[in-house]
Formats: structure tokens, C-alpha cells, sequence
């Protein structure tokens, strides 16, 4: 993981997409820097350009154009084997929808993380140990539909995490559980940044769940209109 | 990993596997059946061709090695010819007349003659013939056709009376008396092909250059040269016709594969969207689904191959035609499935390969 500072450094980008034959503006000259080792919610009501940024940050989709350093990774020059390398080697994802493999267990959903990664050996003692602060080592050996939302989250952090990527990605991770189990994922996520120095970029709707977060930035109309 | 990956992807969806494979399975039937048949029928004739004897066959100018319809040549030249000739021990002249297709025929034949050359016939019920209506057939034809000694058998719009059931691979299935032979198919006098069994096989090379060159267009061979011909190659039409069969097998194979897997990517967008997240390349989706596919024509094969077992039971119990499993065919039959498979995999592997990863997690 890198300790430098401005981990993530995004200034003047755009992103269109083409829908039909109409070009969507979702990203409007938007700067942003995170350091390495913070904490940083981004809230946003629905087409604020929230996801579009997470999903340029996580070399999922290339930008339209500005300057966007992710990690020492400069994704307007990155081909799409080049974004898929940064997503194997620097990101990790967290969904709302969890998004585990339906038909591998959980262990093996963390395995294939690992594969692609080319890491087939087992995980490091630290990650036995995380494992065990997310509570779901006694889960492993279920598929996801055994599991309940709260655990495929956590199974799905870990996935996240298994690579020890430079940088975590959390869209909406309590969108689809209760409120026990989105405080006790939240509280994972903060005790993963707490003792790893783990980043963390999470978006979120709900306030309560920002405040995890070191700072907030607030998005409006593909830009960041405050950093709290 | 990609092999569980592929593993549970196949047990996820049990039916489409299933009849993925089974209908994978059902060309390598074909090909292996196809080709049993084709082995059985000739090793069945080569083998009642070494159980006569000889040691040279001597055929009318013209003739296929494979079958003889028609008795060209005149009976007296084998006892006023063919049986003078230095080294010659006996000479026997035998009339073919196909009755179902080529593979199944009547053989005339002077029994006592013929028993001399065989070392003699053995009968496993009755005996030899008595009377002009009289017919033998062996064990084979006999268990086929649920016959035994006093039956009656209807061969050549003429009623024949088995009197006997002798054990195969002499000559041929159905043996009757050669002057009724002659009779009924109009060639009084005439033969369809000579047999000669010398003093010592070390003559055999001496004896057949001898009658090279004194009959330049009949067609001498040793009983060897003769067996070495039964081959699938030499069999006018049936190894086009097993290439046929071969190429539907491969374009069976191709397009159940391909429409398996195309479903099988079209149900599986999200999951390879999440693969793309985790950072799958694009040769790692098409690896995944190449493997899948691999793996059906896999257990395709072995359907098929256990299927063919199946066929062949089938054909033993209510087909008098002799069909054997020809095992050195069926890694042929897995090249060619897996060939079928692994192009049947390439365009939606492909598709796969290339989902854009943000649209493929938002599949539904």
C-alpha cells in the first residue's frame, strides 16, 4: 500500500456518456484529492455524477478528458488492460449489491480474488486476523445464498480487501441492510482504515453513514460543491 | 481455480449441462456406430475369408475384392485347370450371391469340397445339407434370425430348409448346395470365384506369379493380400461417407456449444462484470468459458462413447449385422468434439470477454 500523499489527485475531469444519441454530461470539471490513509464519504443526490466518479477512480470506465492520478497511475493514458491491472492490483470494490459470485462459497468467492490477482497461495496471518474482526470466519463454507445481507457485505469487504489493494471503493455498502448490520459494516470499514491505514473512498446517501468518514465531500450536478 | 469456477458453474444450471452434454453425446454416438459398423462388417468378412483355408483366391477380370454378384466363370476350369497346376492340393469353386446388401450373401459351395480345405465344418445343431433345399448357416445368422435345424428360411424368393448350424467365421453366414445356387440365380455350370489350398504356403509367391502370367486379367491374391484389403479405406464410398458423418458430428458440436454457451453468458453478465471488477482480464472471461465448453465436449465424449456401448447392444439384439466398439477411435471422436466445442466457444467467449464491466454489473 502506498503511503504518499494525494493517493487519488482528479483535476478538471469530464466524463460523457453517449446515450442514444444524446451526450450526457456526467462529470463537469471536477478536482479532488484524497491522501493516502483517509477516510473520505461522498454524498450526492442520484445523478450527482457520484458513481461515475468512482467508477473512473476504479479504472472501471476511462474519463472524457482531465488529469486523473490514481496511486501513481495516470488513468487517461491507461488502456483497458492497463484500468484492468490498476482494478487487480490498486482498487478493491464494495457494492451495494454485494455482488458475490452466486455459485462459489465465500471462501472461494475471496479465493478468486486472489487468483486473478495471481496470488493462489494462502492469504498473510493479517488476513486470518481480519477475517476475524469481520466476524465471518465461521461463514466461509457457505455459499451467498446461506448468507445474510450483513455477512455477504462483510464477505465482500473482505473480497475487497484480500490483495491489501492501495485503495477501497465502497458504493453504497449499507444500501441494502438493516440499520444493525450497516453500523456494524461501517464500523469494519473504520476499523480497517483505523489499524491498516486502509483508504477509503464510500459513497452514500445517508448523512449518518458519512459521518464514518474522516471528511464528506458533497457532489451536485458532476462537481463537488463542499468538503466538510 | 477457473476449473471450479467452471465446475460449480456447471453444477449451478444441472439441466443445461446435462443436455448440453447429451446433445454433444449424440454425434460421437453416430461417429462411433458409424464406425463399429463399418469395422464390424469388414472383420466379420475377413475373418470367414481366413476361416476357409486357402491360401490364393483367384477372381473373374473386373471384379470388386469387396463382394462378387454373378458367376462369370465357367465351373469346369477348376478341376480342368486350377486344380493341375503344380502345388495345387485342392481346388474349390463357390458361387456368391448378395442377398442384403453387400455384407450379407448366399455362397454356394461343394460341402465335402469346402470341408476338405477348412479342416471341416463344425455344427453346433444338425447337420449338412441332404436335399437341393437344404441351407447351413452359422451361429451368428442363426441366433439373429432364431433359427434351428428343420426351420424354414426364405432367401432368394425360394423357401430353404436349415439342416444344419455351424460355428462362424468360415466362408460365410448362409452356405447352400452350389448346383441350387446356380439354379436358382440362372448360372448352371458357372462360378463366382475359385479357392486354391496348395502343398505348402512357402509356395504361395511361386504359384501366384505362375498364374499372373498365364491369366494376365484375373485378379490372384494371397489369402493375406486378400484379408490386408478388408479396410474401411478400400471400400468404395464409406469412408466419404464416414466424413460426412464426421463433419455434421463437428457442426453439431460447434453449434450446441455455441448456443449453450452464448445462454450461459447472456445468464452469467453480472457475475463476469464482477470477475471484470476484480480485475479479470479479458483472456481470463475467455479462458473461463473456453474451459466450460471444453468440459461439456469433455463429458460429451464420454456420454456419447458410453452411448455407443448402448447402440451396440442394440444392434447385436435386433440387427443381423456384426458391429464392434472400436476403441483407437475414441480419442478421434474427442479431438473431434473438443475441435467442435472450442470453436463453438469462441464467439460467445468473445462476447463475454468483451462486456463493458460497468453495464455487465448492472445487468439484471
Amino acid at each position: 500500500m502506498s503511503n504518499a500523499q494525494g493517493i487519488i489527485e482528479v483535476r478538471e475531469l469530464r466524463k460523457v456518456y453517449r446515450v442514444g444519441s444524446v451526450d450526457v454530461l456526467a462529470l463537469r470539471g471536477l478536482d479532488l484529492t484524497v491522501n493516502a490513509g483517509e477516510f473520505l464519504s461522498i454524498v450526492g443526490p442520484s445523478g450527482s455524477g457520484k458513481s461515475t466518479l468512482f467508477h473512473i477512480i476504479g479504472g472501471l470506465t476511462p474519463p472524457t478528458s482531465g488529469h486523473v492520478r490514481v496511486a501513481d497511475h495516470d488513468l487517461a493514458s491507461l488502456t483497458d488492460a492497463g484500468r484492468t491491472r490498476l482494478r487487480k492490483q490498486t482498487v478493491g470494490f464494495v457494492f451495494q449489491k454485494f455482488n458475490l459470485l452466486p455459485n462459489l462459497t465465500a471462501r472461494d468467492n475471496i479465493a478468486v480474488a486472489r487468483h486473478i490477482a495471481g496470488m493462489d497461495q494462502k492469504p498473510d496471518p493479517q488476513f486470518e486476523e481480519i477475517l476475524r474482526l469481520l466476524g465471518i470466519a465461521s461463514r466461509l463454507d457457505h455459499k451467498p445464498n446461506a448468507l445474510s445481507g450483513g455477512e455477504q457485505q462483510r464477505i465482500a469487504i473482505a473480497r475487497a480487501i484480500v490483495n491489501r489493494p492501495a485503495i477501497l471503493l465502497a458504493d453504497e455498502p449499507t444500501g441494502n441492510l438493516d440499520s444493525e448490520n450497516s453500523c456494524a459494516v461501517l464500523g469494519i470499514l473504520r476499523n480497517l482504515n483505523e489499524r491498516l491505514g486502509q483508504t477509503i473512498l464510500m459513497i452514500t446517501h445517508n448523512p449518518e453513514a458519512a459521518v464514518y468518514g474522516h471528511h464528506t465531500v458533497h457532489m451536485r450536478d458532476g462537481k463537488i460543491i463542499e468538503r466538510t | 481455480m477457473t476449473g471450479k469456477l467452471v465446475l460449480e458453474n456447471l453444477k449451478h444450471r444441472p439441466m443445461r449441462s446435462l443436455l448440453s452434454t447429451l446433445l454433444i453425446g449424440v454425434p460421437v454416438t453416430l461417429i462411433l456406430t458409424l464406425v463399429g459398423l463399418s469395422h464390424g462388417m469388414i472383420n466379420d468378412s475377413a475373418r470367414r475369408t481366413q476361416g476357409i483355408g486357402a491360401h490364393i483366391i483367384v477372381r473373374p477380370p473386373g471384379s470388386s475384392f469387396l463382394s462378387l454378384s454373378g458367376a462369370p466363370l465357367d465351373q469346369r476350369i477348376v478341376d480342368n485347370f486350377f486344380a493341375r497346376q503344380p502345388h495345387v492340393q485342392l481346388a474349390v469353386g463357390v458361387v456368391n450371391q448378395p442377398v442384403e446388401g453387400i455384407f450379407l450373401g448366399l455362397t454356394g459351395v461343394d460341402l465335402e469340397k469346402f470341408s476338405q480345405m477348412s479342416g471341416g465344418v463344425e455344427y453346433l445343431e444338425g447337420g449338412p445339407f441332404r436335399a437341393s433345399d437344404d441351407v447351413i448357416v452359422d451361429d451368428y445368422y442363426a441366433s439373429q434370425h432364431h433359427l434351428h435345424p428343420g426351420d424354414a428360411v426364405r432367401l432368394l424368393n425360394t423357401t430353404w430348409r436349415v439342416s444344419g448350424v455351424f460355428r462362424g467365421g468360415k466362408l460365410a453366414h448362409i452356405i447352400v448346395p452350389i448346383d441350387s445356387l446356380q439354379q436358382k440365380i440362372s448360372s448352371t455350370g458357372k462360378i463366382s470365384q475359385i479357392y486354391l489350398k496348395l502343398d505348402n504356403p512357402a509356395n504361395i509367391p511361386a504359384v501366384m506369379q505362375d498364374l499372373k502370367k498365364r491369366l494376365p486379367d484375373y485378379q490372384i491374391y494371397s489369402m493375406q493380400e486378400m484379408t490386408a484389403l478388408y479396410n474401411v479405406n478400400n471400400v468404395p464410398l464409406l469412408s466419404g461417407f464416414i466424413g460426412v458423418v464426421i463433419g455434421v458430428g463437428v457442426v453439431i458440436g460447434f453449434l450446441v456449444v455455441s448456443l449453450s454457451m452464448y445462454m450461459a453468458v447472456l445468464q452469467r453478465t453480472r457475475e463476469i462484470g464482477i470477475l471484470k471488477s476484480l480485475g479479470a482480464s479479458n483472456g481470463f472471461i475467455l479462458r473461463m468459458i473456453w474451459v466450460e465448453a471444453l468440459a461439456l465436449g469433455a463429458g460429451g465424449t464420454l456420454l456419447g462413447i458410453g452411448m455407443s456401448f448402448g447402440a451396440w447392444g442394440l444392434i447385436a439384439a435386433f440387427v443381423p449385422i456384426p458391429v464392434e466398439i472400436v476403441t483407437s477411435w475414441w480419442p478421434i471422436a474427442a479431438g473431434i468434439t473438443l475441435a467442435g466445442a472450442s470453436f463453438g466457444a469462441l464467439y460467445p467467449g468473445l462476447r463475454a470477454a468483451r462486456h463493458d464491466p460497468i453495464e455487465a454489473l448492472a445487468y439484471e
